[in-house]
């Protein structure tokens, strides 16, 4: 009997575990995770701070989902080395032997040495259930909140606690919100809706030092706090393979099957550096569906089944406040752009391919979009009319329409 | 197993798919009382122009994109059929962003809702199919089985 070992309990380890049974019903599976929980949603934390969700309903998978799938999940057990001549996995007082193993740990927040951060009381990351949990107990309906950081964490945060805490200043070092995804123009749009639900801004500035309930910001504007949230950004977890001497960069190096250069080790989700094929090169794709199919590609191979995964591209779907935003895929080559209102629709095209595109507002339909990046159709194929409001179906011939609505897919 | 298809060429684009669908989703026993007034979110929908139109709902994917996406766990796919837990979707869009066919959209309260081949509401079998007036969408096996 073939045993499984997945370090983490994420989506990537449940969708390794799902991939490995798709495979083989049998073999051992053994769980090392870190945090004490059922996996949860880890994007759902937000959600349940503003009472979108519950603990129950954001579980990721039922909770006989182990039972089902007939692995062992070592909860609170931290693996501190792997051997690979041994081949096992060290855990603080024990090890466990592997034939197989998932490098699935995720990614930590990242804190810069800011001077004075020891002196703040109520300082917070926003990752995990537990931190959710724990700036839950702070929040306090005249609470003055400071999040360092407006990217994706920093600003869900925000919009999760705005109705419990009393003002909310978000500063970065970035001159825009959602510097990672949206440029300029988009930036300035969601910004503006940001502010009319109530959160201020402090751009292209960021904290330098604190002093208990005072932030001194890089301009020497000082901003009076009373709980502080870090969201500067993650780093992958990558230290049990770069131990190894395992090939790493900002992430774990993944092939296209989720091998890393050691023999009988897979990794998968927010620690691995995979390609991403909108840009023809490897990075981390640190985005929930991409963790779930490389973990999902991971497990069928470790598994004795052949999978590749080697059409992933960054995307993201997200809201704030009612306001919709998507953007896929590589800000590449030449724009074309459509406008109303609050809404910006900006596509990027470059070789007779679409290379990205952001949606603000009209997000209707984005995946015929998202598909095109991906399967790199040519775009001269079909009959893409970039000043239509919304995506469509007639932009393909009749044959590949039958194809898609007449056959099974 | 059985799926939804679409023959364009029969297509009318005469919409009746998607009052069919919104009355069979509604809980409600008099279609006039569930839909007269009222703005429609059916699970299926009807594209096109002057030329073509065709009606587009879930593909039930043989690997669906939007299971292996949803960032609530809210997707499943029980024999076959792709469903979604509406007590679980925070309505991020996700789904939406993904699905190569542009098949989902999300109810009138922003959580998605989506085809799932009226096996459990009133109809218990497609209502686009059954009340198709030109035989456009059918309800059929076909190709290999999973």
């Amino acid at each position: 009997m073939k045993r499984y070992v997945i370090i983490g309990n994420g989506t990537a380890a449940i969708g390794c575990i799902e991939g490995i049974r798709s495979v083989d019903k049998g073999g051992k599976i053994t769980v090392i995770s870190e945090e004490n929980h059922h996996v949860y949603s880890r994007p759902l934390i937000s959600y349940y701070l503003e009472n979108k969700t519950d603990l129950q309903r954001m579980k990721y998978r039922s909770p006989d989902f182990y039972e089902k799938m007939n692995c062992e999940v070592l909860f609170g057990e931290k693996a501190v080395g792997i051997d690979t001549k041994e081949k096992k996995v060290n855990l603080a007082n024990s090890s466990v032997e592997y034939d197989s193993l998932c490098i699935a740990t995720g990614s930590s927040p990242f804190v810069p040495p800011f001077k004075g951060l020891d002196t703040v009381e109520k300082k917070f990351s926003f990752m995990t259930l537990d931190d959710a949990l724990d700036l839950e107990k702070a929040l306090d309906k005249n609470a003055r909140v400071l999040i360092v950081g407006a990217g994706l964490i920093g600003l869900k945060c925000a919009e999760g606690i705005r109705d419990r805490v009393g003002q909310i200043t978000v500063c970065d070092l970035a001159d825009r919100v959602l510097s990672s995804i949206l440029d300029n123009d988009c930036a300035a749009i969601v910004q503006k809706h940001l502010e009319e639900n109530g959160i201020e801004f402090l751009l292209g500035n960021s904290a330098d030092r604190f002093e208990k309930n005072t932030a001194f910001m890089k301009n020497g504007e000082e901003v009076e706090f009373d709980i502080l949230v870090l969201a500067v950004g993650v780093r992958a977890n990558i230290s049990l393979v770069k131990e190894i001497g395992g090939e790493t960069n900002r992430g774990i190096v993944v092939d296209d099957t989720m091998k890393t250069s050691i023999p009988d080790v897979f990794s998968a989700g927010d620690c691995a550096e995979g390609y991403d094929s909108s840009l023809g090169a490897r990075r981390v794709l640190a985005i929930l569906p991409n963790a779930y199919m490389q973990g999902h590609t991971a497990g069928v191979n470790m598994a004795g089944g052949d999978d590749t995964f080697d059409n992933a591209i960054p995307m993201n779907s997200i809201g704030f406040f009612g306001l919709h935003i998507m953007s896929a895929g590589t800000y590449d080559g030449e724009m074309r752009e459509e406008k109303n209102e609050g809404r910006l629709r900006r596509f990027f095209i470059k070789d007779n391919n679409l290379s990205g595109f952001i949606l603000i507002g009209d997000t209707q339909r984005a995946g015929i979009y998202t598909s095109l990046i991906r399967e790199k159709t040519p775009l001269d194929t079909i009959d893409f009319d970039f000043t239509k409001k919304v995506a469509s179906n007639s932009i393909f011939l009749p044959q590949t329409r039958r194809k898609k609505f007449g056959g099974v897919v | 197993m059985k799926r939804v298809y679409v023959n364009e060429e029969w297509c009318i684009g005469c919409h009746l798919c998607e009052y069919n669908c919104a009355f069979a989703n509604s809980g409600m026993a008099d279609m006039a009382y569930a839909l007269k007034g009222k703005k429609i979110f059916p699970r299926i929908h009807v594209e096109g122009d002057d030329k073509i139109t065709f009606a587009v709902s879930c593909r039930h994917c043989n690997d669906p994109i939007c299971l292996k996406s949803c960032i609530a766990g809210a997707i499943s796919k029980v024999d076959g059929v792709v469903k979604i837990d509406r007590r679980k979707c925070v309505g991020c869009l996700t789904c939406v962003l993904v699905c190569p066919y542009g098949a989902l959209s999300p109810a009138e309260d922003g959580i998605m809702q989506k085809c799932e081949l009226c096996l459990e509401n009133s109809c218990g079998e497609p209502a686009c199919v059954k009340g198709c007036p030109n035989k456009a969408i059918v309800y059929e096996q076909r190709g290999d089985e999973e």
